[in-house]
């Protein structure tokens, strides 16, 4: 399909403020707190004040899930902050967790507010107290009322098998990928090795100390072939955008990140165990529409924050993408130097979410920010002489899937 | 040794959509909804064909033989008392694109392959028959 002849409605949008609040293992702080902490960072960031702020977007809004999975929802951040809003959305279902951030460009396309503040907290950390990741079936939520809970809708397919965690869900796919492709553990660990370099570099990381193959290769095994090291860390914190249109842009404090394309689609089954193709599941859809909406090539991209939940999606997102051929991410990534941030394509610059905290693929879309404005710091990636001028972001895994590509200048 | 699942089988809520498949192993089969139309297996039970649109499907034994798609152990202690077993993608041979997460049992993982034929066996629990998997006792290809 060649490129829409009318120029993408997301392109109108631009981020234009950006915001984190604390970052950590069991802050003990509450949700609403670092939300609000976050997003008030943002919008000063923007050279705003909370009275422009005229949208709000949440991922995933009022919702079920484990301990300090939802965040405060849009209601209470609404109140909490006495915004008034002229368009506002929350939900779980979409492109990802980024699905938040594409509804406020496109609310901002429209014409239905002029700067949406979009947000996604955590708090599994201190929810989840010192055990790490639960299994999704571990807290209940059936409906069998008395004694242990019953399962429905697609958990009733998973938990009876003792497949309760997206862990088992995402084994499987890197499996299959070694059975189908050949990649190896060794290969797979260049991913979380990058992250902990970089990690090193981000103050806001969680997990900061060196981390080394043998570290990798004796960790203890989660569901195989993924081992701890694979499995990305609860965290507590809140990442907070103002999305703007991009009108707003010349006049807004610091440099801008234009939205060039989105990637929302999902042209398979919406499924974890029925998608056509276990190898590459729904983010070959997004990131396919993604470059159908934009004249930009894989070869173009500066620097890629791409999800990393589990590492073997890295790996997947890469293909996905296109920055390598299909089945070819462990190659590609095998000694480490096309990745790092010296390397062709740099990835998860701020250690990702395996070393920077599982903040829910908000955290990526922040990092590509931090790396297009140029304030990285000594993890800054320098492209021709400056900051990079395009990035790729990827948010889901299975079959939840976004993909995000901004421009430091507008597209 | 490889365990036969977890320790506590958290289990299904039966409706009248899928009370059909998790009741079939009471006869030693296991079935899918078929469409009359194309004949497409339908999983998980949907009111018409997906494919074809096709209303009126009702629940077809297969032969319970497949193959396995892919594979996983599970270490980690998500349900307390769980010693490792393992967890598989299993498709039909009838419709390659139905599949089942499963368990692989009466097997050591390292005996486990990918493509590995399967048959279906089923463990009993309140009422519920889960489709399980042991290697195939496969006499022709
Ligand atoms: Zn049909």
């Amino acid at each position: 399909m060649s490129p829409p002849a009318e120029e993408p409605l997301e392109r109108r949008a631009a981020i234009t403020g950006i915001g984190q609040s604390a970052v950590g293992r069991r802050l003990g702080r509450s949700g609403l707190d670092l939300t609000v902490e976050a997003c008030l960072a943002a919008v000063a960031d923007a050279g705003l004040t909370r009275d422009d702020i005229d949208g709000l977007a949440t991922y995933p809004g009022m919702g079920v899930g484990t301990p300090g999975f939802a965040g405060p929802t849009g209601p209470e951040v609404h109140d909490a902050l006495r915004l008034r809003l002229n368009w506002h959305d929350g939900g779980g279902e979409g492109p990802g967790q980024m699905r938040a951030l594409i509804a406020a460009c496109l609310a901002v396309g429209a014409g239905l507010a002029r700067h949406v503040l979009v947000y996604r907290t955590v708090t599994e950390a201190t929810a989840q107290g010192g055990g790490g990741r639960q299994g999704i079936g571990g807290d209940g939520g059936g409906d069998g009322g008395g004694g242990v809970p019953r399962f429905s809708g697609f958990l009733q397919w998973m938990l009876p098998f003792g497949a309760v965690s997206a862990v088992n869900w995402i084994a499987l796919v890197a499996q299959r990928r070694m059975h189908e492709f050949g990649l190896t553990r060794d290969q797979l660990a260049q991913i979380a090795l990058n992250a902990r370099r970089n990690a090193a570099e981000n103050p806001a990381a969680v997990f900061r100390d060196p981390l080394t193959l043998d570290a990798y290769l004796g960790s203890r095994m989660i569901s195989t072939p993924l081992c701890l090291f694979d499995c990305d860390a609860p965290a507590d914190g809140s990442t907070a955008f103002v999305v703007s249109h991009r009108d707003y842009a010349p006049d807004a404090p610091r440099t801008a990140c234009h939205v060039q394309a989105v990637g929302t689609a999902l042209r398979g089954r919406p499924s974890w165990d029925q998608f056509d193709d276990l190898t590459t599941m729904a983010a070959r859809d997004a990131a396919a529409a993604m470059w159908e909406r934009t004249d930009l090539r894989p070869a173009d991209v500066d620097v890629a924050q791409l999800y990393d939940g589990f590492s073997v999606l890295a790996l997947v997102w890469l293909e996905a993408l296109r920055f390598c051929g299909r089945g070819e991410s462990g190659p590609f990534v095998a000694d480490g130097t096309a990745i790092a941030r010296t390397g062709s394509l740099p990835l998860n610059t701020a250690g990702g979410q395996l070393s920077g905290g599982r903040l829910h693929g908000f955290g990526l879309i922040h990092e590509a920010c931090v790396q297009l404005r140029g304030d990285g710091g000594a993890r800054q990636v320098v492209r021709r002489g400056g900051p990079p001028e395009v990035a790729a972001v990827s948010n889901g895994g299975g079959p939840i899937a976004g993909a995000l590509l901004l421009t430091r200048g507008r597209g | 040794m490889t365990a036969r699942g977890p320790a506590l089988r958290l289990l299904p809520a039966l409706d009248d959509d899928n009370r059909f498949f998790w009741t079939s192993g009471a006869d030693g089969r296991l079935r899918f909804l078929r469409c009359p139309a194309c004949r497409a297996y339908v999983h998980p039970p949907a009111p018409r064909c997906p494919e074809c649109l096709a209303a009126g499907l009702a629940p077809e034994p297969v032969s319970g033989r497949g193959r396995v798609v892919a594979h996983t152990v599970n270490v980690h202690g998500w349900i307390p008392g769980s010693e490792p077993y393992l967890i598989a993608l299993v498709e039909i041979d009838e419709q390659p694109s139905v599949r089942l997460t499963t368990n692989l049992v009466d097997v050591e993982a390292e005996d486990v392959a990918t493509g590995m034929a399967v048959e279906v066996v089923f463990d009993e629990h309140d009422g519920v028959f889960l489709p399980l998997f042991r290697p195939a006792e496969r006499t022709a290809p």
